[in-house]
């Protein structure tokens, strides 16, 4: 540590070369922030597309769903992340409790999404859509899905993008991700101020939203074909 | 830890939550009802603050339909992650100040909290403005109806489930991050999770989480019944069902403005 500190820069700017001298950790570190912010809302969105459906079908269903989903919703992170190990019976320090946590946070935000989305679907579509013959499976699946897709993609947004910086805080608490490097950079400030690992982690951070974002979106568009065809016309 | 299974553990934080020795300040150990009075503390001068400065300027950018970067700029601050943000001013901010005081942490937090808190209560309040029928308002400027008297008797009665639900997510997501101010030596509730994992006292750390989650449910609840008194039932619509709005919807409406 002290090393680090005697040869390093501890201008803000310096991070770029904390990247470079530490390079293994912290893609690594990337690569677990990563997974732990997608995998959970993949999660989340497959439990939620039947939930949501449920909730849809039948009308006596959605305001229990909504009220639990909301209650979930309301947790703290950090709360949930120490609450679920004693609860499932784990250990307190398993690294299993945030992608739990998340996958739960995802599916209580997205459960609505899809309901309402699914609800927005004009009435007269799905009317026509049986009235060509399609089963409820083939209907749900081709023409409700669909045109839903623009609605749950924005709730993928908000779940995906609020998930990267709820896994940061799990580095306070020892799990390994980008948090750690404001672990790091907090355990080397008592002295003097050590900005590079802490200006690094925002960066990598802010820079891995951005880039989830834009995948979501981009996905959004290429399931979306017919929304470009009438905006171009 | 775990091999006695879940019940022990469970049974072990209650026991841990329910020792009125661990609620009761001493001289050295501060108990669970001063880490929660200064939780609540935190929380509601971040509130304030956010409010005096976010719900202003939502009712002039909705009412005047100028300057909405702001509420862009604002929404662009979400990418932020807090606990970055948070432990970086305290890095810049507190060796500035020496002694016996905790201004040096506890600055840092309040700016941390109330640049969280602002987005949710701008987006929501500019868009319930904003959203508000535009055959309603012209019908108050066609009674005479000043723009002034437009926007506080028509625009901000009509936009408060959406400015409550704004309201409710900026208080969740100040005392989830009060919480983790506790990491940056900080009192709290958060203080029972952060030492309880570095003294592997478990209970106390599962017990913390508790209290954690409680305070944010009883805050939710009561301002939701805040609103169901505040917002008019003409409004809120509670004369039919399923018109309620939450925060996890809000947080669409603010994503889509």
């Amino acid at each position: 540590m002290l090393t680090l500190l005697d040869s390093a820069s501890s201008s803000p700017w310096y991070f770029f070369g904390y990247f470079l001298d530490h390079r293994a950790t912290d893609l690594g570190w990337l690569w677990d922030h990563t997974w732990l912010s997608v995998v959970p809302v993949v999660v989340g969105l497959l439990l939620a597309l039947p939930l949501g459906w449920l909730a849809r079908r039948y009308s006596w269903a959605y305001p229990p769903m909504m009220s639990i989903t909301g209650l979930l919703y309301t947790i703290p992170s950090i709360a949930l992340f120490v609450l679920i190990p004693p609860l499932l019976g784990l250990d307190p320090l398993t690294p299993l409790q945030v992608p739990i946590a998340l996958s739960i946070y995802s599916t209580s935000l997205l459960v609505r999404v899809v309901a309402d989305g699914l609800g927005a679907v004009p009435t007269e579509t799905v009317q026509a859509a049986t009235a060509l013959g399609y089963r409820p499976l083939a209907r749900f699946f081709r023409v409700e899905l669909p045109i839903a897709v623009p609605v749950i993609t924005a709730g993928l947004r908000v779940a995906v993008v609020a998930n990267v910086s709820i896994v940061a805080v799990a580095g306070t608490i020892g799990l390994d991700n980008l948090g750690r490097l404001f672990d790091q950079g907090y355990t080397l400030s008592v002295t003097e101020p050590y900005y590079p690992p802490i200006v690094l982690g925002i960066v990598m951070c802010v820079l891995l939203a951005l880039v989830l974002d834009a995948i979501v979106l981009l996905v959004d568009r290429a399931l979306t074909p017919w929304r470009r065809a009438v905006r171009s016309r | 830890m775990a091999a006695g299974g879940a019940q022990p553990m469970i049974f072990k934080t209650l026991g841990w939550l329910t020792d009125p020795g661990h609620w009761r300040s001493t001289p050295f150990d501060t108990g669970i009802l001063g880490q929660l009075g200064a939780h609540v503390g935190f929380s509601v001068i971040a509130l304030v603050i956010a409010l005096v400065i976010a719900l202003p300027a939502g009712l002039a950018i909705g009412h005047t339909g100028r300057a909405t970067w702001v509420v862009s700029v604002a929404n662009a601050v979400r990418a932020l992650p807090t606990i970055g943000a948070l432990v970086l001013l305290v890095v810049i901010i507190s060796p500035h100040f020496y002694g016996r005081t905790n201004a040096g942490f506890l600055i840092p937090t309040e700016i941390v909290l109330v640049v969280l808190a602002i987005p949710p209560i701008l987006s929501n309040t500019y868009a319930g403005v904003q959203n508000v029928s535009p055959a309603v308002r012209d019908a108050a400027f066609g009674m005479g109806m000043t723009d002034r008297q437009v926007l506080g008797r028509v625009e901000l009665p009509n936009a408060l489930p959406l400015i409550f639900s704004g309201f409710r997510s900026a208080m969740l997501q100040v005392i989830a991050t009060a919480t983790i101010a506790s990491y940056v030596t900080l009192g709290g509730l958060g203080r029972f999770i952060y030492d309880g994992l570095a003294q592997k006292d478990y209970p106390q750390m599962i017990g913390g989480g508790v209290l954690v989650a409680a305070l944010a449910l009883v805050a939710d609840l009561l301002v939701a019944v805040v609103q169901r008194y505040v917002v008019s039932r003409g409004v809120s619509g509670r004369f039919h069902r399923n018109t309620s709005v939450d925060s996890r919807v809000a947080a669409l409406v603010e994503e889509n403005v």
